[in-house]
């Protein structure tokens, strides 16, 4: 009997199957990704241990850099035809007596943070790309004068009654700034703050408890 | 970048069922799968960090109508007073500076393991020993609860706590946020039951002045009575 000789044959490996699934986690990994939006300042916020997740949606973000300039977020709720951008942007429109073209409540239903005087915003809101919109945030003013901060969460809080706060400050801001901004908020009756930290592990066993005295 | 590889006419010579024949352009999918494998771990790992912690804190309700009388009384002996003034630097002292008593002494310490933390576990042992034991427990599987029921417990001890420090944060006008942010962290990692960020009173401004410049206060200082 002859041997049979196995065939001389580099062995082929089907992939398609392989690419198939890989296609699939691809489109679903694609599609529920959240990038980080935009954001109006750098700010570095400062390390804590906590684990706890920051809620998706009705948060209304304010950002605090560290020479105290202020920028606001607000989201459009789970739902986006509730459109609560547009109608926070109504209402501060009526109350600085300004207008807005329904393209620009529109486009700016579907911007994000964004931090300078009411009336710059119509700026922002139609600059050509990112890099002139950075040029244009220099802070919401919050001071006692122009307190247009206060109305941006007077009025966040009226359209949206659930949403929550985040307060996403830079490690070396000022405390007083911060105060000022938690006291804007708690006259608005919002005395629950999430602030936003850089998650730092940091174990703590029992021997670290120093020996008793 | 896929690749057309084109067979030889007569094929290989051991292969017997020469069904690349049939197929007479094929398409090398490695480089894709490659290209795919790097974006799926990309996108795995950044939607799982891109999520932000958030470190919640509740502030009492400001009730313009409260009052002296309506105040919590706390006592002298738990309290404990965190003072905070940028730098890096924190202070503390004990119960009350009042006029009528001694004035208590003001330390400084600082946000390393062996500053606050070593203090705070220290008066905090019972409640933080406590705590841990149950924590531990459970990771052990020792005990099996649901969450609910383990966060639950731990406000539970918290509440019933009676050994503790009370402790009140107090930031001046050169504190930085992160300083903020770094006690109240430390609160949470020493299981502090119970903290309070208040307004800094004008004598404990003078005392760390005064730790500061080497001359701790001895005596109760004369504070000029802003009127209203």
């Amino acid at each position: 009997m002859p041997k049979i000789k196995p065939p001389v044959k580099t062995p082929r490996i089907d992939m398609t199957p392989m690419v198939d699934l890989f296609s699939l986690l691809l489109i679903f990994f694609v599609l529920t990704a959240s990038f980080r939006p935009t954001e109006a300042a750098m700010i570095d916020s400062p390390n804590s241990v906590s684990e706890k997740q920051a809620p998706d949606f009705n948060l209304m973000t304010i950002f605090i850099d560290k020479e105290g300039k202020v920028f606001f977020n607000v989201d459009n709720g789970q739902d986006s035809t509730t459109k609560f951008r547009e109608q926070i942007l109504r209402k501060m429109a009526e109350r600085y007596e300004m207008t807005f073209t329904e393209d620009e409540y529109d486009l700016f239903g579907r911007l994000s943070s964004f931090g300078m005087p009411l009336k710059d915003l119509k700026g922002w809101i139609n600059a050509e790309n990112s890099e002139e919109r950075d040029k244009l945030n220099v802070g919401i003013p919050y001071d006692s004068t122009d307190n247009q901060l206060g109305y941006w969460i007077l009025y966040s809080r009226i359209v949206n009654p659930r949403a929550e706060v985040a307060i996403k400050g830079d490690a070396d801001a000022n405390y007083m700034d911060v105060k000022k901004i938690m006291d804007m908020l708690q006259d608005n009756k919002v005395n629950k703050f999430n602030l936003i930290t850089t998650q730092q592990v940091d174990e703590v066993t029992l021997d670290d408890i120093p020996p008793e005295k | 970048m896929a690749q057309i590889q084109t067979q030889d006419p007569g094929g290989k010579k051991g292969s017997k069922k020469r069904r690349a024949k049939k197929h007479p352009a094929e398409i090398d999918m490695t480089p894709m799968v490659d290209l795919m494998c790097l974006l799926i771990t990309f996108f795995m790992l950044t939607t799982a960090f891109a999520k932000a912690k958030v470190m919640v804190i509740t502030m009492p309700e400001k009730d313009q109508k409260q009052d002296e009388k309506t105040a919590p009384k706390i006592s002298a002996e738990r309290t404990l007073n965190i003072l905070l003034s940028g730098n890096d630097e924190v202070y503390y002292y004990n119960g009350q500076a009042t006029p009528d008593k001694q004035m208590p002494q003001l330390i400084k310490s600082d946000f390393s393991k062996d500053g606050i933390r070593k203090m705070l576990l220290d008066r905090n042992r019972e409640l933080f020993t406590k705590i841990y034991e149950y924590r531990d427990k459970r990771i052990k599987g020792e005990i099996i609860v649901p969450d609910t029921t383990f966060e639950n417990t731990i406000k539970q001890m918290k509440f019933d706590d009676k050994q503790g420090p009370i402790v009140l944060i107090k930031a001046d006008t050169a504190a930085r946020y992160k300083d903020i942010v770094n006690i109240i962290d430390e609160m949470a990692i020493c299981n502090i039951a119970s903290y309070a960020i208040v307004d800094i009173g004008q004598v404990e401004s003078m005392m760390i002045q005064g730790v500061r410049a080497g001359t701790p206060l001895t005596t109760y200082p004369k504070i000029q009575v802003r009127e209203k």
